[in-house]
């Protein structure tokens, strides 16, 4: 029986590309490929064609990527690297606490906490992360990305006024968004980096930037990469905090502050109130995404397999 | 150069093994570039994770200045309001979201479960690794895919947006979840007690239901707990398959699943993008009933799983 449901679980990927393929057939014999390279939507003429969205949705999630590696791997570099326990433990010396049986367990209990706090960020829903950059963040940055269209107006990126969503708003979520993901994975990956390499680079004069530039990034780099692909992978099909920020524009743009749209908001808007005509069509943006995404993610996935087979090798 | 001279040179080093080396450049002092740049890199990564920390807390105290502000008691019973209109709640959202996620439960936690065990049972078996990659690929499959999936298996098919059809969409992405923690629960049972329940006469079934599965109920509901935390958040897969209504889904006496069913994330969507104050008041409140949901839930799987590690 536990056999049957095993097969189940692949059964149903299979059945979720074939629902999705299915349902896009009739859109697919009507528009062929120039459904992902033309740029106009417009249900009333019935035209339709995604390559507006697709830009967006890769455009938006390499930039948070960006953002979001940073800050995530440095975050990992500090747990992994024990600062806090370090620091707290200096403090609890000068008052001569650090054996104490309760103030002693303070810098492994903070250090936990701090885990903690990093792996809730993920755990707060996405739709409460839109209203929060809706009415908290894009209020707050407007002014100064204003400012920065005035003065930088002829460099591409700030080619346009911020008016309300736009693609920068969007990018900041999303980054705090994944970057839980690759901290947690970039964790794992440092920490399990054997801790004969860390003592031997100390033992050759390394200081303690030299051996993590040196020998725990390069040793652990498939694990942080793998991570990074994950990241990527939950960027591309993060739909409400976009759908809510990106403005929903069908429009090509580099501009950080012009609105813009995603793939996985597009859904999200069009799908309650489709038509029967536009189901189809939908469903093929809709196959578009989910062939995106799955490449990303078993990419991501065969990494990480690999990145752990080679550590238990050694 | 010959043999001798060399192993002279070697015997020099020997004997003088400091010769050579400028101490002054082996110091650490602020003013070499590689402690420098030590310090200051570190220093980078620490402000780097404490900024990483401001957002969470930036969120968490809109959400208890804006949201706990307005939480009254009349919110959890009254029915969301009409433009406008002042007042009104959200009970039926809360009602709803709970109805689905158990649904979806339900659904999800015996295929999980089941899957878990012929995962720890069949390691290494071909069928395994390939059940495992699979649930390791479902795990970060976007959530409106989910959605459209269950818009066209059971919205199309059924004839209309109804509780079902959200708590399918919802169920596919609790699975994953579910089968990869209680693979590895179920894998850290000791073998001793399983071969000493074979040894007894006990069938497969027997041992998995006896044995098994109550040792490691503790991770196991670890597991539910977070895909049900992760699952009571999800806006997308719920948008366009249960969608939204005012109205309780109790209405006219019975529970009744087939219709279009309010969920507290739809509910802060929708609001949101009103115009009217009262909305928004309510968005904001709903979000950190929301918030607070999830994280009880969060809360409670941590406890299990430290109920596990004591033993």
């Amino acid at each position: 029986m536990c056999f049957a449901f095993a097969g189940f679980t692949i059964f149903l990927i299979a059945w979720l590309v074939a629902e999705i393929a299915f349902r896009a057939i009739p859109a697919f014999r009507e528009y062929g490929l120039n459904f992902i390279t033309g740029t106009t939507w417009d249900p009333n003429k019935s035209r339709y064609a995604i390559l507006p969205e697709i830009w967006g949705t890769l455009y938006t999630s390499l930039l948070a990527l960006i953002g979001g590696s940073l800050f995530g791997v440095a975050a990992a570099v500090f747990l992994s690297e024990g600062y806090l326990s370090e620091a707290v433990f200096k403090v609890l010396r000068i008052f001569n606490l650090h054996f104490h049986p309760i103030w002693g367990k303070l810098p492994e209990r903070l250090e936990l906490l701090l885990k903690n706090m990093i792996e809730l960020l993920a755990a707060v829903p996405s739709v409460v992360y839109g209203l929060w950059g809706l009415f908290v963040v894009i209020p707050m940055i407007r002014p100064y990305c204003n400012w920065l269209h005035e003065q930088f107006g002829w460099f591409p990126l700030f080619s346009t006024t911020l008016s309300g969503p736009g693609v920068l708003p969007a990018v900041f979520v999303l980054s705090i968004m994944i970057l839980p993901t690759i901290t947690a994975i970039s964790r794992d990956a440092l920490v399990s980096v054997p801790p004969k390499l860390r003592m031997a680079a100390y033992g050759l004069g390394a200081t303690r930037w030299e051996t993590i530039l040196g020998v725990l990034l390069p040793t652990a780099s498939r694990g942080i990469f793998g991570g990074i692909v994950l990241g990527f992978g939950r960027a591309l099909g993060e739909t409400m905090a976009l759908a809510m920020l990106v403005g929903n524009a069908n429009r090509l743009t580099v501009s950080l502050f012009s609105p813009a749209n995603t793939l996985a908001a597009l859904l999200a808007n069009s799908f309650p109130e489709a038509s029967a005509r536009e189901i189809p069509v939908l469903m093929y943006a809709a196959l578009v995404l989910l062939a995106i995404t799955l490449i990303v993610n078993i990419f991501g996935a065969l990494v990480l397999e690999r990145a752990a087979a080679k550590a238990e090798a050694k | 150069m010959s043999k001798d001279s060399r192993s002279g040179v070697v015997a020099e080093a020997i004997s003088n093994p400091l010769e050579g080396v400028n101490f002054a450049e082996l110091e650490l002092s602020l003013y070499r570039p590689r402690t420098l740049i030590n310090i200051i890199l570190s220093s980078v990564v620490t402000l780097i994770t404490f900024l990483a920390l401001i957002p969470l807390f930036a969120v968490l105290w809109m959400l208890i200045w804006r949201g706990g502000q307005k939480l009254s008691l009349s919110l959890f019973t009254q029915l969301p309001p009409a433009p406008l209109e002042q007042g009104g709640g959200f009970g039926n959202a809360i009602l709803g979201t709970l109805v689905m996620v158990g649904l979806a439960a339900l659904i999800s936690v015996p295929l999980g479960v089941f899957t878990g065990v012929f995962l720890a049972d069949a390691k290494n078996s071909k069928l395994a690794g390939a059940v495992r990659f699979a649930a390791k690929v479902l795990t970060g499959f976007p959530s409106i895919l989910a959605g459209v999936f269950a818009y066209g298996a059971a919205v199309l098919t059924m004839g209309g947006f109804s509780a079902i059809a959200g708590a399918i969409a919802l169920s596919i992405l609790m699975v994953p979840t579910i089968i990869l923690t209680s693979e590895s629960a179920i894998g850290m049972v000791p073998a001793r007690m399983k071969e000493a329940s074979i040894g007894m006469g006990a069938t497969g079934a027997q041992t998995v239901w006896m044995v098994l599965l109550p040792t490691a109920m503790p991770g196991i509901l670890t597991g539910v707990m977070l895909a049900v935390a992760r699952a009571a958040g999800e806006t997308a897969p719920l948008l366009f398959t249960a969608l939204f209504s005012n109205y309780w889904i109790t209405a006219g006496g019975h529970l009744n699943l087939m219709q279009p069913t309010a969920s507290l994330a739809v509910l802060i969507y929708n609001f949101s993008g009103m115009p009217f104050e009262n909305q928004r008041e309510l968005a904001w409140a709903a979000a950190f009933v929301l918030v607070l949901i999830v994280l009880i839930f969060n809360l409670i799987g941590q406890s299990f799983s430290r109920t596990q590690v004591q033993q």
